[in-house]
C-alpha cells in the first residue's frame, strides 16, 4: 500500500512483454498471444464451418454424432480441453507435441464447437425460399448451400465471428497453464522475478488485453449496425 | 501405440475418488457464491447503466467494457497477487483470516460475471414496455422505487434464463481457480493424474462431472421456461 503503484517495472521489461525474446529467440508476449489467436481463428473458422454444416445435414448418422461432440466440447471448460489435448495428442501423434501446438489444437477444437453454433444459426436464419428457389433452378443441394445460402449466411455471421475472436484472444491466456510464453505467462515470469509489483504488472497486461479486445468489440458493433442497415434497404 | 492400461477403479473408489468428490464440492461452492454475489453486483451496475446522471453512466459503462474485455485469468491473478497493494489493510487482514485463494477466486469470478449479468438484466429491462415506467413515475414513485417495485420484478423474471446460462458459465470458469491453488474439480483431476498417471480416467471423470452439471442446469432451464416463462408470456 505504501507509496502507491510504481510502473517503472513495466518500462524496463516492455520489449519482453511485447515480443518476448523474438528477433533473437522464440516469440513471446503480445506477439505470441496474437499469433496463437490468429492461427486458431483460421483453423476454427474452417472447423466451425464443417461442424456447422454437419449439424444441419439430413443424414442422422452424420448429424447426431456431430451434435453430440459439439455439445460435449461446449459443456466442459477450455482448461479441461487443454489438459485433454496435452494428454491425448502425444498418444495420437505418437510423439511429443510442442506446447504451443497443444494450445492451438485445444483452442481450435473449443472455438470450432462454438463457431459451429454460429454457422448453424446463420444458415437457419436464411429464409427457406432461397433454398427452394435454388433447388428448383436445378442446383444440386450442396451447390445450393455453397453458392446461395452460405454466402448470405456468412455475411450475417461476421459480427458473431468477430465476437468469437475476442473470446479467443482472452482464452489464449490459458496457454499459461502448459507453459507457453504468451502475455500472461510473461507477466507471471516478470512477477516471480521482481516479486513486489504484482498489481502494476497484472493491471498493465489487463489494459493491453483490453485495448486489443475492445478494438475488435467496437469493430463488431460497427459491422453489426452497418450490415443491419444494408439489409434494411 | 495404444499400450495404455485402463484402470477405472482409480477414480471410482478409494482416496482418489474422495479427492474428486471434494473437488466437485468446492466447484459448487465457488460457483454458487460467485453467482449470488455477481447477480447482486450485476443488478447494481445495470441500474447505474440506465441512470441519467452522466458520471454514474460513464463509470458503469467503463466497468462493463473493461471487465468484459479482459481475460478472467488475468483478473484472478490481479486479485490474488495484487490485492495486498491496492486494498486497505483491514480488508487484507480479513481476507488472510479466511481462505484467501478461495476468496480471491470468488472476487474475480464475481466481478467478471457481474459485467455479463448486468448486460443480461439491462436487456431484460429494455424489453419491459416504456409505459410501465411512465405509469409508475406519474403515480408518484421515484425513479429508484419504480425500478425496485415495478420494472425489476418483471425484468428479473425475463432475466432468469440468461442468468441460469451464466451460472453454467461460472461453473466452467471456476476451473480457472486451480491456477491459484483452489482445489476444485479440474485441480483434483490434475492431481489424480500426476499421482497415478491415469490421465484418461481422471479427465473423463472431470468431463462427466461438468457434463452432468450442464445437463442438470439445462433441465432446470427447460422446467423454468415451461412452468414460469411461457405462462407469463402467454398471459400477456
Amino acid at each position: 500500500m505504501e507509496g502507491g503503484l510504481d510502473f517503472g517495472v513495466i518500462w524496463t521489461n516492455l520489449t519482453y512483454f511485447m515480443v518476448g525474446r523474438y528477433p533473437g529467440g522464440p516469440m513471446g508476449g503480445v506477439l505470441l498471444t496474437l499469433y496463437l489467436a490468429v492461427v486458431s481463428l483460421i483453423i476454427s473458422f474452417f472447423g466451425g464451418m464443417i461442424l456447422g454444416l454437419m449439424c444441419v445435414v439430413r443424414n442422422p448418422l452424420i448429424r447426431y454424432p456431430t451434435v453430440a461432440v459439439v455439445n460435449l466440447v461446449r459443456g466442459i471448460p477450455l482448461l479441461l480441453v487443454i489438459f485433454w489435448m496435452y494428454f491425448l495428442l502425444p498418444f495420437v501423434m505418437g510423439r511429443t507435441t510442442p506446447e504451443s501446438a497443444t494450445v492451438i489444437a485445444a483452442l481450435s477444437l473449443f472455438t470450432s464447437a462454438y463457431m459451429s453454433q454460429i454457422v448453424q444459426a446463420g444458415i437457419e436464419g436464411i429464409p427457406k425460399g432461397q433454398t427452394e428457389a435454388a433447388l428448383s433452378t436445378g442446383l444440386h443441394p450442396w451447390h445450393a448451400m455453397v453458392f446461395v445460402v452460405l454466402p448470405q449466411a456468412l455475411r450475417n455471421m461476421i459480427p458473431s465471428f468477430v465476437n468469437q475472436f475476442v473470446s479467443m484472444i482472452k482464452d489464449t491466456s490459458l496457454a499459461f497453464i502448459v507453459g507457453v510464453s504468451e502475455l500472461t505467462q510473461v507477466a507471471t515470469q516478470v512477477n516471480n522475478r521482481t516479486m513486489i509489483y504484482p498489481a502494476e504488472i497484472f493491471l498493465f497486461i489487463a489494459i493491453v488485453y483490453f485495448i486489443i479486445c475492445f478494438a475488435f468489440t467496437t469493430l463488431s458493433r460497427w459491422l453489426e449496425t452497418r450490415l443491419a442497415w444494408r439489409k434494411a434497404i | 501405440m495404444f499400450s495404455y492400461q485402463f484402470d477405472w477403479s482409480v477414480v471410482t473408489s478409494g482416496q482418489y475418488f474422495e479427492w474428486l468428490v471434494s473437488g466437485l464440492k468446492i466447484t459448487l461452492e465457488l460457483s454458487v457464491w460467485s453467482i449470488i454475489f455477481s447477480f447482486l453486483l450485476g443488478l447494481i451496475i445495470a441500474v447505474m447503466r440506465m441512470s441519467n446522471v452522466r458520471p454514474i453512466l460513464w463509470f458503469s459503462h467503463a466497468y462493463l467494457e473493461f471487465f468484459r474485455n479482459t481475460p478472467l485469468l488475468v483478473q484472478i491473478f490481479f486479485w490474488y497477487f495484487g490485492s495486498y497493494q491496492i486494498l486497505p489493510k483491514a480488508i487484507n487482514d480479513w481476507l488472510n483470516s479466511v481462505n484467501f485463494e478461495f476468496a480471491a477466486a470468488v472476487i474475480a469470478l464475481t466481478i467478471y460475471t457481474s459485467a455479463f449479468i448486468a448486460e443480461d438484466i439491462r436487456s431484460g429491462v429494455r424489453s419491459i414496455p416504456k409505459e410501465q415506467m411512465e405509469a409508475a413515475r406519474s403515480s408518484g414513485f421515484s425513479y429508484l422505487r419504480s425500478m425496485r417495485y415495478i420494472i425489476l420484478p418483471q425484468a428479473v423474471r425475463l432475466t432468469i434464463p440468461p442468468l441460469i446460462n451464466q451460472f453454467l458459465n461460472v461453473t466452467k470458469n471456476s476451473s480457472l481457480a486451480m491456477t491459484i491453488g483452489v482445489a476444485e474439480i479440474t485441480y483434483q483431476a490434475r492431481q489424480v493424474e500426476s499421482y497415478t498417471f491415469k490421465g484418461f480416467e481422471s479427465f473423463t471423470a472431470a468431463t462427466l462431472v461438468y457434463l452432468g452439471l450442464s445437463l442438470v442446469i439445462a433441465g432446470l432451464m427447460t422446467l423454468y421456461n415451461r412452468r414460469v416463462l411461457s405462462p407469463m408470456m402467454g398471459g400477456k
